[in-house]
Formats: C-alpha cells, sequence, structure tokens
C-alpha cells in the first residue's frame, strides 16, 4: 500500500483486496443501530448530571444537527468508495483517491468507525494500545485490526494536510 | 393634581429578581474528557480548528487530556461554551460544559 499526496487529492494505491475490503466496511462500521453502548459515546453528554435540562433540550435540539453531520460524512466517503468497485479483478489491487476537499469528511467518518467497534466490543486501554496484536482469529480481534487500519489512515490524512 | 410620573414612582412596581446563573456572569467552562480512541494528533487538529490555537498550546491541552484525564479548554459565557461543546461533539470529542467553581 502506498500514500501519495497529489495537488488535490490524496491516494492510496496498491491498495490489496483485504484492505479495500475494509475500506468498503467503513460506512457500514458507523452505524450504530442496536448497539447501545456505541450510541451512547457517539451522542455523548454535553454535560453532568446536574444538567439534566440542558441535556434533555441538547437530545431534542442538538443531537438531530450531530445525526445530520455525521451521515453527511459518512455518504461522501461512500460515494469515494464507489472507486473501488471499479476494480474489476477480484485479487487485484486497487488504487483510491480521496479529493482533499473531503478530508474533513474521511477524518469524521473513520473517527465515528473507530469509536463505534471499539464501543461494540468494548476494548480496554490495554488492547486498544496493542498495535502489533495479530493473528486475527475471531470478529473481535478483526475489530481491533479495523481501529487501527482506520487510526492509521487517520495520521495519514492528517498529515498530508499539515505537513 | 400629581402627575402619572409622580404617581408611578409612589407606587414603585417592585419585581422579584429571578437571575440564574448565567445573567449573573457565572463563567462556565469547557471541557474535554480523556478517551482511549480518538488520536493525539486528531485531538491536537481538533483544538487548533475549534479554539484556534496554536499547535504548541493545542498540543498542551491535548496532553493534559491524555495524562490528566481532562483539560480545559475555554471559560466565559454559557452560551458560548455550549457552541463550543457542539463543535467538539461534531469531531466526536468527549466534551461537557461546566460551571466553574
Amino acid at each position: 500500500m502506498e500514500f501519495r499526496r497529489k495537488k488535490d487529492s490524496l491516494e492510496i494505491s496498491e491498495l490489496d483486496p483485504f484492505l479495500a475490503e475494509l475500506l468498503r466496511q467503513i460506512p457500514e462500521s458507523t452505524n450504530t443501530d442496536g448497539v447501545e453502548a456505541a450510541q451512547q459515546r457517539i451522542f455523548s453528554a454535553p454535560a453532568g448530571n446536574s444538567e439534566p435540562e440542558f441535556c434533555a433540550e441538547w437530545k431534542i435540539y442538538v443531537e438531530p444537527e450531530l445525526r445530520h453531520l455525521f451521515r453527511s460524512a459518512t455518504e461522501t466517503v461512500a460515494a469515494d468508495l464507489e472507486q473501488l468497485n471499479g476494480c474489476t479483478k477480484p485479487f487485484a489491487n486497487c488504487t483510491l483517491s480521496i479529493p482533499t476537499a473531503n478530508a474533513e469528511a474521511w477524518l469524521n467518518a473513520l473517527n465515528q468507525a473507530r469509536l463505534a467497534i471499539a464501543a461494540k466490543y468494548n476494548f480496554s486501554d490495554g488492547e486498544l494500545c496493542d498495535h502489533y496484536r495479530s493473528p486475527i482469529g475471531s470478529r473481535r480481534d478483526l475489530g481491533l485490526f479495523q481501529i487501527n487500519f482506520y487510526g492509521f489512515l487517520q495520521e495519514f490524512i492528517l498529515h498530508e494536510l499539515n505537513p | 393634581m400629581q402627575s402619572s410620573f409622580a404617581s408611578s414612582v409612589e407606587n414603585p412596581v417592585i419585581e422579584q429578581e429571578s437571575r440564574t446563573a448565567e445573567e449573573l456572569d457565572v463563567p462556565w467552562q469547557v471541557v474535554v474528557h480523556n478517551d482511549p480512541v480518538n488520536l493525539m494528533s486528531y485531538v491536537t487538529m481538533v483544538f487548533q480548528k475549534v479554539f484556534g490555537l496554536t499547535k504548541e498550546k493545542a498540543e498542551k491541552h491535548m496532553l493534559e487530556v491524555h495524562q490528566l484525564g481532562r483539560s480545559i479548554l475555554w471559560s466565559g459565557m454559557r452560551e458560548r461554551a455550549e457552541l463550543y461543546v457542539q463543535q467538539l461533539h461534531g469531531y466526536l470529542l468527549l466534551a461537557t460544559v461546566e460551571r466553574t467553581n
């Protein structure tokens, strides 16, 4: 896998089929439906227990705006990922081009996915810091790999935006 | 003969004061809490964007969050504090508005 900054885009080339599949899973990974812990993390309380009225108003007025923002970021990423469907050969390496104008949406969607997966599998701090854990033996292990891979992509985007 | 002005001065309407904390200008603070998932570089970038901090200052707050569990990013009027917290939630940081002790 290679990363390159072009004039108006960030390019990820030599993307093997496994990593391409993980990228395709970003939009789905942001889905928190039915996962209470993930919903609580993504839509965390804006104040402590001493401010129940404020928290209730926040749910009514602010949460819908946040949902719209998060959905919009995910849709932008999903649209960019359509490029991967152009990989006609099933085991060929792919190239993905992310317009720099969409970089913020990517950072947001990747963060949503990482937080949702971490909450879903209830990873400990120790597990989240273990970047070299292998091999992938379960869906949970794959979740940890996804968190690290998506974090790696975030680092790349951040680095390229602020060299 | 009394003017209406004099009459209102003689019988003033006394209003009860029911000022809330923000009207009394008690400062509120924006607190960001530690989160093991968010990347340090991402948190630094968010602090720079939302509060217009220099990279050095943003990193100082980020490290405070990381090492102490929380950092106070801003304090002032409640309404503005709420707006900052909303922006921080938009970036998926754990942030709360708190009354200054």
